[in-house]
């Protein structure tokens, strides 16, 4: 398998002060797939995925995006790359409307790589905020102040401004977290649509979730990688089971 | 009188002022430590202490009686005003830290022409309450100066006493390294807040007492050294109270000896212009050490 | 968002409107009042941008403004070349001394911002003094009323002087308008909410930053020369951190993050503290009073109060 790996992360740790949080992983992930990283808290699994993002620099250790060495990059590059990330804490703009919300992340996606004083097609701009707020289905709120949303829809609003940004590798943290049943159902059903242009990584600890979308588990533990493979192996393996899944 | 002495002369007068300006900072370190907000009023107790104490000498008549009543008074009546504020400024926006800046500039102002409107504009000197000289071989020195010193380290390492080995110290070194954690065991940190708030102004109000024989009391005299005290907390590792006093003997001893020597102003903008350096490049102060 | 864009439009065409007319009414020292009132607003709006648009709090604004004075009045009073040039040339000063200001100073936020800002500003304001030679630091250097002449202009008319001061303001104004209608202002309101979500959405936000101090420091600049020409003195009060608070309470006091917050600010303090100093000579503490009323009480200032209960549309 000399193929080049979609994501690889080469023995990268990070430590805080006495504590180290991630401990020499090595990741990989190809493209297309539908990811999920497991794991008890603490595990390390946000800093892992916060490294990738750009969000904490590494103490060691080497990330490779498309054969290219991103360790160095600031988050904003990697975002040029198609690297996006979805906050575990619901961070979308509370005073603006969702329309101006998504507008941001689909603005950038329409000047990158273009002059500072090119201007955007207003058209343009407003038919990929539109487009991406019906794929979520919150195209009726796009006057509404993001703080106005119940909680649900404002996690809906987050994936709605990550889709504007155009993903290659789709970063969602814990994105179910306080939704209801039927909101998760539709979750999932808008996570394989997005699966079929994307690259899924996804950090959850709904495992009814995880065994629904995951095509690959990676479980960690204490800042490394206890176990990958399939859902089925994942479940079988008596090491994750001891660890995690509350054997 | 020659390079040598001359120098001696502005060690002496550096070390003098760094005492009493150890005191001030000390105020605004715990301040900031402790409750994490800037009151850029600070410099203002000090002017109370000061202007207090000429009204006690005034109003006692001998001076080394009114000296002892400041001593006491002054502390008192700053620290009540203190409370007054914490309690009904800066708890109302909870301590927020850009909403404190910018209220406390606005009782910069207040405290500063209300002392204007019942002081005056003048500036007005108040007998030291012990006058004798120490004879070196090259000039006399003044015996009171070398008294403030001695009551400012006295002072000094009582708080530090006060800190680190009583109860109350341990109350606050807990609510400043995790306030949430000290209020789920019981403390109470609104009462610690305003009590350290008190005490850091007391401590300001009594470095202008003792000041108050060597400079004159003037409505303006809090705006340099709460400029010196920002430097220093600054420099020293904001939150470090030993970090403080060590940059207070720093930067005062080095003040002392450039306003000597070369212009007062120079000296300034050399400082201001450190303490924006060390903010920008070393935030953590120069002395990096985090714990007390 | 057209109604509101048409209605915003109106209203701020209605008050340069309404200012060009008040020349004829006004009786000479409001005249003269009001001049000064304008050429403090353009002040007062660059100062918004970076504060109230931006969210950077910075308690140093007068050294872009003193920036923008010095050049200009320096340039006359020593080279004696004429007030237009002088103005390019001030504007243009501050402009490159915010640029070179911001490039260090946007490494902090928050409080460090606050007091980065407030010592460079300090150490401007010593600088002055201590260059008292050139600067004639306190007393300050008076401009020659022959030296301020634009051609058969002379800028010691009130009617010159007014409708430049209204030129300039209209200007400010109109900069501020388009900024936070594009898509650069989108940007800079989204760092004020929340930095981090920008710079994850793809955003080099440090660039975007120093773009706001930069074009804050260029009203502020050009404030700052137009004071300088028009009112023919150049001092070093101008420099003091009582300048930068000034900045700082007319916006605060008017509306943050309102266009014409600014001027609704520095109008109503004006008329505060003078008739505050007719009856004493303490009146600064009028502007301590504000200050702490309103964060206690009013931290939206007028405009920003009105807009949240009323007039949603108000930029």
């Amino acid at each position: 398998m000399a193929a080049v790996s979609f994501l690889e992360t080469r023995a990268l740790s990070r430590r805080f002060g006495g504590l180290t949080a991630v401990d020499q992983v090595d990741f990989r992930l190809e493209p297309g797939e539908i990811r999920a990283v497991i794991g008890p808290n603490g595990a390390g699994k946000t800093t892992l995925v916060s490294m990738i993002c750009g969000r904490v620099a590494p103490s060691d250790g080497a990330i490779l995006f498309d054969g290219a060495d991103i360790t160095r990059q600031p988050p904003w590059e990697r975002v040029a790359r198609g690297i996006v990330y979805t906050f575990q804490i619901t961070s979308v703009f509370r005073n603006l409307s969702c329309f101006e919300n998504v507008a941001l992340a689909a603005q950038r996606a329409l000047t990158l790589g273009k002059a500072p004083w090119h201007a955007i097609d207003q058209a343009a701009l407003t038919s990929a905020v539109t487009g991406a707020l019906e794929r979520v289905e919150l195209h009726e709120r796009s006057d509404t102040p993001a703080a106005n949303l119940p909680y649900g829809h404002q996690r809906l609003l987050e994936v709605a401004m990550s889709l504007a940004l155009k993903p290659k590798l789709l970063v969602l943290d814990e994105p179910t977290q306080g939704l209801s049943e039927a909101e998760i159902t539709n979750f999932c059903k808008l996570v394989r649509e997005i699966a079929a242009d994307a690259t899924i990584l996804l950090i959850e600890h709904n495992m009814d979730v995880v065994m629904e979308l995951a095509q690959r588990i990676t479980v960690m533990n204490n800042g490394t990688i206890l176990a990958e493979g399939t859902p089925a192996e994942i479940t079988a393996n008596p090491a994750v089971q001891q660890a995690y899944l509350g054997a | 009188m020659s390079l040598g002495p001359h120098l001696l002369l502005a060690l002496m007068e550096g070390t003098v002022a760094a005492f009493v300006l150890a005191l001030t900072a000390l105020g605004l370190a715990l301040v900031f430590g402790v409750m994490r907000i800037v009151n850029v009023a600070h410099g203002e107790f000090f002017m109370l202490g000061a202007v207090l104490a000429w009204a006690f000498a005034h109003l006692v008549g001998n001076p080394a009686l009114g000296f002892l009543v400041a001593m006491i008074a002054s502390p008192i009546i700053v620290g009540a005003a203190a409370l007054a504020i914490d309690r009904l400024i800066l708890r109302r926006f909870n301590y927020q830290p850009e909403a404190t800046i910018v209220a406390t500039i606005g009782l910069l102002y207040i405290i500063q022409q209300l002392v204007l409107i019942f002081y005056g504009p003048d500036a007005r000197s108040v007998e030291a309450p012990i006058n004798f000289r120490i004879q070196l071989p090259w000039f006399g020195y003044s015996g009171y100066k070398v008294i403030v010193a001695g009551i400012a380290a006295l002072l000094l390492l009582a708080t530090w006493y006060g800190i680190a080995r009583t109860k109350l110290g341990l109350v606050m070194r807990a609510t400043q390294f995790d306030s949430e954690t000290a209020q789920a065991f019981g403390i109470p940190v609104d009462r610690v807040y305003a009590a350290v708030f008190a005490l850091g102004a007391m401590l300001a109000a009594i470095a202008g007492v003792l000041i108050v024989p060597i400079k004159q009391a003037y409505y303006l005299m809090g705006l340099d050294p709460l400029l010196l005290s920002f430097i220093v907390v600054i420099i020293g590792g904001l939150g470090s109270l030993r970090g403080a006093i060590i940059a207070a003997f720093v930067i005062g001893i080095s003040d002392g000896v450039i306003s000597v020597f070369f212009s007062p102003n120079l000296s300034k903008i050399l400082a201001t212009l450190l303490v924006a350096l060390v903010l920008i490049f070393r935030p953590e102060g120069l002395f990096a050490g985090r714990t007390r | 968002m057209q109604g509101s864009q048409h209605r915003a439009l109106a209203l701020h065409g209605g008050v340069l409107a309404i200012l060009f007319l008040l020349q004829f009414v006004l009786p000479p020292y409001h005249h003269t009042n009001f001049t000064s009132i304008m050429v403090l607003a353009t002040y007062g709006i660059g100062y918004n941008i970076l504060i109230g648009y931006t969210g950077l709090l910075s308690l140093g604004h007068a050294m872009f403004f003193a920036a923008g004075l010095y050049a200009a009045g320096l340039t006359v009073h020593y080279f004696g070349i004429d007030p237009v040039s002088a103005f390019v040339c001030g504007a243009v000063a501050a402009l490159v001394f915010a640029t070179a200001v911001g490039l260090v100073a946007l490494r902090t936020t928050g409080v460090s911002f606050m007091i980065v800002t407030m010592m460079f500003s300090q150490a401007c304001f010593l600088l002055i003094l201590y260059f008292n030679d050139v600067t004639r630091g306190d007393e300050g250097i008076v401009l020659s009323e022959a030296a301020r002449q634009i051609g058969p202009l002379s800028l010691t008319n009130p009617t010159v002087r007014y409708n430049l001061a209204l030129a300039l303001f209209a200007g400010a104004l109109a900069l501020c308008f388009v900024l936070i209608r594009s898509r650069v202002g989108r940007v800079l309101v989204a760092i004020r909410e929340n930095e981090e979500r920008v710079k994850m959405l793809g955003y080099h936000t440090f660039r975007y930053k120093l773009l706001a101090l930069a074009l804050s420091g260029l009203l502020a600049g050009a404030a700052g020369a137009a004071y300088a020409l028009m009112f023919g003195y150049v001092g070093a009060t101008f420099a003091s951190i009582e300048y930068s608070i000034y900045a700082l309470l007319w916006v605060l006091l008017g509306g943050s993050g309102t266009i014409l917050g600014p001027i609704v600010g520095a109008l109503l303090m004006f008329y505060l503290v003078e008739w505050t100093s007719e009856v004493t000579e303490s009146y600064r503490i009028v502007v301590g009073a504000a200050l702490v009323l309103l964060t206690l009480f009013f931290p939206r200032g007028i405009l920003g109060t009105l807009r949240e209960k009323r007039l949603r549309w108000l930029p």
